[in-house]
């Protein structure tokens, strides 16, 4: 009864409920499809449900009527602004799988443009995290450079997304040697941009406005939730897979794993920026050892997970009939089960493999750092402003191709 | 690496052997399998005991093997940052039993065991919001299961006449082809489309 006295007493204003709304599918700011089901209190998120599964295209489900081979163009559609580097997560489990030794020239390679794939990553986030909250300038600097190394990807494989490029047992096709050089003369150019969006962003006041003290994560965080890659360097932990499980030839790289100190999202973005020039250092030496003398050799495990060359086709029959059983009936993967894990750009992309010795995966999980990421959105965004959603959404660099996949 | 795996393994066997029914070590990875019941009991003790320390959770799955009598392998696989190594636990469940659910230990379980029920169908106890994550809203049955066709069974189309898209059940021009790569010769268990010999015989 006095409950409903006071009622009485409050003004219009004061009898506001909260407010749901709905952000997305079609956002520029949700990065792809999401929808985010946002309950506010005037400016402040009190929840927040993300919905996704608008781009679920069943790829778990395909994979295991795929041959192994067939499968791995499925990976590329993953996180699609970094493909080569999921294709890389695919071929370890498999390699794991059939004890496959990858050849050194076709290890450099991989590591060489799993760099690359994390530079186009990193630009693509950094600058459209920009835009986000409000600058205009950084994606048309970043995205010219994307296209640049789009055109790299394309001159090693002839597609500038979609590559397909790395294989089971190595690479497909050996780099030609202007490639390497124009590799290496892009870098110097390439840092003279960083420093231009540097200077651009790192320092503006709107840009720290609206990125410091947003979405501070801790290290408790990190681990209730599963975070990974940036998310967790940027809290202070220098948790990296290329350093604490070296997978490839990284081990033999020389390069330095930023970290940052405050876990917010202006930190992250520090991260990446500096991250990004230590894969330049990575991709220098990568080149470096590319031309040197014990860098030369096959690229292609010759065994049964690859096809014979094309000279040993039109010679010899065993090898034709290799050829034509490899790409149809695929190749048969011994029983077992492996998990193999790489440092994707957005964190640690995993493959769990259950094969059962026929020529199909029996199951395949795809593991996304970003479904992770998304998934602590609630716990991270709550109590912060409407406008600090985007900046939010931005620096935990989700794509949708890997979460929905 | 190895040494270190079946050390691991020793250890967690000898704390918890009520617990562990078996562990292996394949590929340089450990696995162990654990009962469905002191499974949350299990992830807890991985969690806080100190030479352990899996306090992050990488993945969490389901693999369907429909011939078997527990139905489902739910696998988890943790890692820790502290320790530097991974594990991964197997546990057995059966298509009628709910698992427990991991996420007072592991918030993280959140959306991995909202996909594990999407996909499988698989129940989780203690859950707090156990909805379809992935599939369509509104979606029946469960796509990662064996039995469940690749085609699906309904498919969408925007309607001109009623101006809003409509489901429809899936017709295709074309069966779906699942190829099966078996060699008619050694092993196919099936009979070739216009061989009556084979008739005869059977």
């Amino acid at each position: 009864m006095k409950d409903q006295k006071f009622e009485d007493a409050l003004t219009g204003e004061q009898k506001i409920r909260n407010f749901n709304i709905n952000f997305g599918p079609q956002h520029p700011a949700a990065h792809g499809v999401l929808r985010l089901v946002l309950e506010l209190d005037g400016e402040i998120v009190e929840r927040c449900d993300p919905h996704i599964g608008l781009l679920h295209r069943g790829t778990e489900k395909l994979m295991e009527s795929r041959t192994y081979l067939q499968n791995l163009p499925y990976l590329d559609r993953l996180d699609y602004v970094s493909p080569m580097n999921q294709e890389h997560a695919w071929c370890l489990a498999i390699e794991k799988l059939t004890g496959t030794e990858v050849p050194r020239r076709a290890s450099l390679i991989r590591v060489l443009y799993s760099e690359i794939g994390r530079i186009l990553s990193h630009l693509l986030n950094v600058t459209t995290q920009a835009m986000d909250v409000g600058a205009l300038t950084p994606p048309l600097w970043g995205f010219e450079e994307r296209e640049k190394l789009m055109v790299f990807y394309e001159r090693a494989c002839g597609a500038r997304l979609h590559a397909a490029y790395f294989r089971p047992g190595g690479v497909h096709q050996d780099l030609p040697p202007e490639l390497i050089d124009d590799i290496e003369a892009w870098c110097d150019p390439f840092l003279k941009v960083m420093d231009d969006i540097d200077e651009l962003l790192t320092e503006n006041r709107i840009f720290k406005q609206r990125n410091a003290d947003i979405g501070i994560v801790n290290e408790q965080e990190i681990q209730d939730w599963g975070f990974s890659g940036v998310m967790v360097r940027g809290s202070g932990l220098a948790w990296d897979l290329r350093r604490a499980q070296p997978y490839e030839c990284y081990d033999e790289f020389d390069f330095q794993i930023p970290v940052g100190k405050n876990g917010d999202c202006y930190d992250r973005y520090l991260v990446r920026m500096a991250e990004m020039r230590e894969s330049v250092k990575i991709i220098r030496q990568a080149c470096e050892k590319l031309r040197a003398e014990d860098g030369q050799g096959p690229i292609m495990h010759r065994g049964k997970l690859s096809p014979p060359t094309r000279g040993d086709m039109k010679t010899s029959m065993e090898a034709l009939i290799h050829h034509f059983k490899l790409y149809t009936e695929g190749f048969h993967v011994p029983a077992g089960e492996a998990y193999a894990a790489v440092e994707a750009p957005k964190g640690e992309f995993g493959v769990y493999m259950v094969a059962d010795g026929t020529n199909r995966p029996y199951r395949a999980k795809l593991r996304a750092p970003g479904y992770l990421h998304l998934q602590a959105m609630d716990h991270i965004s709550k109590g912060h402003q409407l406008a600090d959603v985007s900046a939010i959404i931005g620096t935990l660099d989700v794509v949708f191709g890997e979460i929905d996949r | 690496m190895a040494e270190n795996l079946e050390n691991l393994g020793e250890h967690i066997k000898s704390k918890r052997p009520d617990c562990v029914l078996d562990y292996e070590i394949a590929l340089g990875e450990l696995t162990v399998h654990v009962a469905l019941s002191s499974l949350v009991s299990m992830v807890e003790f991985l969690k806080t005991d100190r030479t352990c320390q899996f306090s992050t959770l990488v993945d969490l799955t389901a693999v369907d093997y429909p011939s078997r009598e527990a139905r489902f392998d739910l696998v988890y696989h943790f890692l820790s940052m502290y320790q530097n190594h991974r594990i991964r636990l197997k546990a057995e469940v059966r298509e009628d039993e709910i698992a427990p659910s991991i996420i007072n230990v592991h918030p993280s379980a959140n959306w991995f065991e909202r996909e594990v029920f999407d996909m499988f169908g698989v129940l989780f106890a203690g859950h707090p919001d156990l909805r379809r994550l992935l599939t369509d809203y509104g979606f029946r049955g469960h796509p990662l299961r064996k039995d469940f066709p690749t085609t699906g069974y309904t498919e969408v189309r925007y309607d001109e006449v009623t101006k809003r898209v409509v489901y429809e059940p899936v017709s295709l021009v074309q069966e779906y082809r699942q190829f099966d790569f078996m060699s008619p010769w050694e092993g196919a268990n099936y009979v070739l489309p216009g061989d009556d010999k084979a008739e005869a015989q059977g």
